[in-house]
């Protein structure tokens, strides 16, 4: 979609359906917090019919399975197949974990029949993504996602599995994912600007995985003189001390926006890289950087680790007390200076 | 005699199969049934115990500030740790969003749109019901879900973003609020005020939260249109919705909203008259969940997945206070905490399918004007988050409420980790399965003579009136 020229193609009918697998609901409450728009409405502006979705729609019971048959029988299409959830293969590989209330059958057997007939899949969530929280600890569940489990691919649906319209599984990452994020993918995917060219090495949709939730962080200027955080609520940055892993990971949650002008960031609390394969075991506390010799592992991406080294060096040599006080503080103790002439 | 199996309730969050024994068109029996499993007090073992920070709002993704609270509290009350006074605040702001929140999507989104169902054709209220509150294509959602949006544009403020915030600590918040956004934050809230007193309501919050007997409600919906919450009423009155749905008529509730003192709501058992409430009397049956063990206090329990146990029907756990099932929620706590209201509904009829809503809804009269007072206490500049430090040994408990009621995080630290962690959620109690003497869970109770079969949406009603998280109940 990044540089399309071709016009738009509106569909006369965009079929969604949305499962919930073993998760939170997040991915669907933070969806419902879309916008100044609504929901429905806005969908359905460009072609995107919801054939179902366990929180919003009438049926219930055996109305809903009656849905989820008739699109597994082919009788409705089915465009975009959205699961929101890990998928639980335990115990012992019979999906009894979760059974799919009602009709008795395990949840992952339903997803791989309508994944089948789905024009395309959409993995909501780094749990339906790569296994995510639900994957975590000893794994109990043997919890997966859709086409990866963490950062290898297979998963439930196998690695070279493709869709019907021949695309891998779109993997909406992140815990929870943006709403934008899930709209913005429907709708390029609706007009038919959507292709394999859009996603990224993981699969996740470029247009918000090409960028580091380090861009557009409010923190950057104690980033730019390594002036850190040291205990919950200090205005430093986050990455020296405090877990944050924004440099790293692949979002665009400071540039987008949550609840309209929010971050992990912005609230205090350091990225802990909900977007990547893995991110539930950092193999450290989350709110704690892993350092060896005083020196974080996890460099920003693409930095080699003697030029960080120096660059910290330099930068805290000139760090200005302003931002240096600051930076251990939880508000301003000291504020910019007012020039007495004008700004050259 | 016939067997139905209902499932998948969609509206509820999470998965939920109710097994229906139908005798003359009524629910004779009912059996509960969570039908999935995901293993967090397994997870959580052996983890640094500030990582229960990030897992455990990851448990729900609508109660998700409720399980981030609980988790800060059972973590401060291990370290010792009370709250910076602005950090007490910001997260009972935070908290108090989503429960409103919660509540307002409860109403429109889950619980009304059921009135909209063919079923109820020939009803007078029913070409209104289908105009306003029909599910996706009715006319209230267009306006209840942008009024949902802003209101929560809050949670940017307070805690970075919802759901799943990191930004609720032990010792308070992560983030000290500024003067300005004391303001912004006031804003906010005066504009979801306007809101819900103009399409809710149709009355101001004062006046609804000074409802103070049934009588006084019919009275109050009869004198002129009452918005969204007087379509209710009506509809109500015709369905005889409170005579829908009695539960086991003991209601619990932790008390809330922890102030210098006290909590703004109280603490509390009530059972036909208050009584003071025993946490330590708190234990979990699982004679017929999938799991291993012994009925146990949470803060000793365990959980252990048993798949092919006979007896079993639920991935859920069967908690009882001092070994009696007890329904909570909104209505719990209105009830526990005095509501002249909510104690005049409970006593000419209990907790019933329309009491449970007017409890709902009557909350959120009750705690918006109170956020308003919180956020003027806010004093930018002082501390917003208190440090403390974690021993190598403790335990801890946190109990709070969430919109859909009692929540509690009970952890044990031990060599600086996590050595056990339990979670006892709402739902998990209000639809909690059979104990071992056979008693049954509080929604298996209150299905128990509702009309059910085919055409008949009776049990949905029932369902939903609880307001069940099960993504919580089964976490």
């Amino acid at each position: 979609m990044n540089e399309r020229t071709e016009p738009f193609s509106m569909p006369a009918s965009f079929n969604l359906l949305w499962l919930q697998s073993a998760g939170c609901g997040g991915c669907t409450m933070s969806l419902l917090c879309s916008g100044t728009r609504e929901l429905t409405a806005a969908l359905e502006a460009v072609g995107v019919r919801i054939l179902w979705h366990p929180s919003l729609s009438e049926e219930s019971g055996e109305e809903a399975t009656r849905i989820l048959e008739r699109c597994a029988g082919g009788e409705l299409s089915v465009d975009a197949l959205c699961v929101e959830g890990a998928l639980l293969r335990g115990p012992r590989g019979t999906g009894r974990f979760h059974r799919h209330a009602g009709s008795g059958i395990a949840m992952t057997e339903w997803v791989k029949q309508l994944a089948g007939v789905a024009r395309y899949t959409l993995a909501v969530g780094s749990c339906a993504a790569w296994g995510g929280v639900a994957a975590a600890g000893e794994n109990v569940t043997d919890a997966c996602g859709l086409q990866y489990e963490g950062d290898q691919p297979g998963g439930l649906l196998g690695a070279n599995w493709k869709s019907r319209g021949g695309l891998p599984v779109i993997n909406i990452a992140g815990c929870p994912c943006h709403p934008d994020w899930i709209t913005e993918t429907l709708t390029a995917l609706a007009l038919g600007a959507f292709g394999q060219q859009d996603l990224d090495t993981l699969n996740r949709p470029r247009f918000f995985a090409d960028h580091l939730v380090h861009h557009g962080c409010t923190r950057n200027e104690y980033y730019e003189f390594k002036a850190s955080a040291h205990k919950p609520s200090d205005l430093g940055c986050l990455m020296e001390n405090m877990g944050c892993k924004g440099t790293q990971a692949h979002a665009d949650c400071n540039i987008r926006l949550w609840n309209g002008n929010g971050s992990c960031a912005r609230g205090g609390a350091p990225c802990i890289s909900c977007t990547e394969p893995g991110f539930e075991e950092p193999g450290h506390p989350f709110h704690e950087t892993p350092k060896l010799a005083g020196i974080p592992i996890g460099l920003p991406t693409d930095m080699p680790k003697a030029w960080f080294v120096a660059l910290a060096a330099l930068s805290k040599s000139a760090t200005p007390k302003r931002v240096r006080d600051n930076a251990v503080a939880d508000h301003q103790v000291l504020v910019p200076p007012v020039k007495k002439t004008g700004l050259k | 005699m016939t067997r139905l199996i209902v499932g998948p309730f969609n509206r509820v969050e999470g998965d939920l199969e109710v097994t229906l024994e139908v005798k003359d068109g009524r629910v004779a029996e009912a059996w509960a049934g969570s039908p999935l499993y995901r293993g967090f007090e397994q997870i959580l073992r052996g983890k640094h115990p500030m990582d229960a920070l990030m897992f455990a709002p990851r448990i729900c993704g609508i109660c998700s500030v409720s399980q981030s609270v609980a988790a800060a509290s059972a973590l401060a009350d291990a370290m010792g740790l009370t709250a910076a006074p602005n950090g007490r605040i910001t997260k009972n702001l935070a908290h108090a969003v989503e429960n409103v929140a919660d509540h307002f999507t409860h109403f429109y989104l889950f619980f009304m749109p059921d009135f909209a169902r063919a079923e109820y054709a020939g009803r007078a209220w029913h070409a209104r019901a289908v105009e306003r509150f029909r599910a996706v294509k009715g006319s209230a959602a267009p306006e209840a879900m942008p009024a949902r949006t802003a209101f929560l544009s809050a949670m940017a403020t307070l805690a970075g973003k919802w759901p799943h915030s990191l930004a609720i600590q032990p010792g308070g918040v992560a983030r000290a609020l500024e003067a300005s956004e004391k303001i912004r934050l006031f804003g906010l809230l005066r504009d979801y005020r306007r809101h819900v007193e103009t399409v809710l309501f149709g009355d101001e919050l004062e006046a609804v939260a000074a409802l103070d007997s049934a009588a006084a409600l019919a009275r109050w919906a009869g004198e002129k249109p009452r918005g969204d919450f007087g379509a209710f009423l009506g509809i109500a009155d015709d369905l005889s919705l409170e005579r829908l749905g009695r539960g086991v008529d003991r209601y619990m509730s932790y008390g809330n909203y922890p102030q210098a003192e006290s909590q703004f709501l109280r603490s509390g058992v009530w059972d036909g008259q208050l009584h003071a409430l025993d946490a330590q009397a708190i234990a979990e049956d699982i004679s017929h969940a999938w799991l291993d063990g012994e009925t146990r206090h949470p803060a000793q329990g365990v959980t252990r997945p048993q798949d092919e146990k006979a007896a079993g029907y639920t991935w859920c756990k069967a908690p009882r206070l001092a070994g009696l099932p007890m329904e909570t929620g909104a209505l719990a706590r209105q009830v526990v905490n005095g509501h002249p209201l909510a104690l005049d509904l409970v006593r000419h009829g209990g907790g019933n399918v329309k009491s449970r809503v007017v409890a709902r809804l009557l909350e959120i009269a009750v705690i918006l004007p109170a956020m308003e007072q919180w956020v003027q206490q806010l004093m930018p500049g002082e501390p917003f988050c208190a440090q403390g430090e974690m021993p190598q040994a403790a335990a801890g408990a946190g109990l709070v409420e969430a919109a859909r009621g009692s929540l509690g995080h009970w952890i044990s630290v031990e060599d600086g980790h996590i050595a056990n962690y339990q979670i006892v959620s709402p739902t998990t109690w209000n639809f909690s399965p059979r104990d071992a003497a056979g008693t049954p869970g509080p929604l298996e109770q209150a299905l128990v003579g509702t009309p059910a079969g085919e055409g008949n949406v009776a049990v949905q009603h029932v369902v939903r009136s609880f307001d069940p998280c099960m993504v919580c109940t089964v976490h």
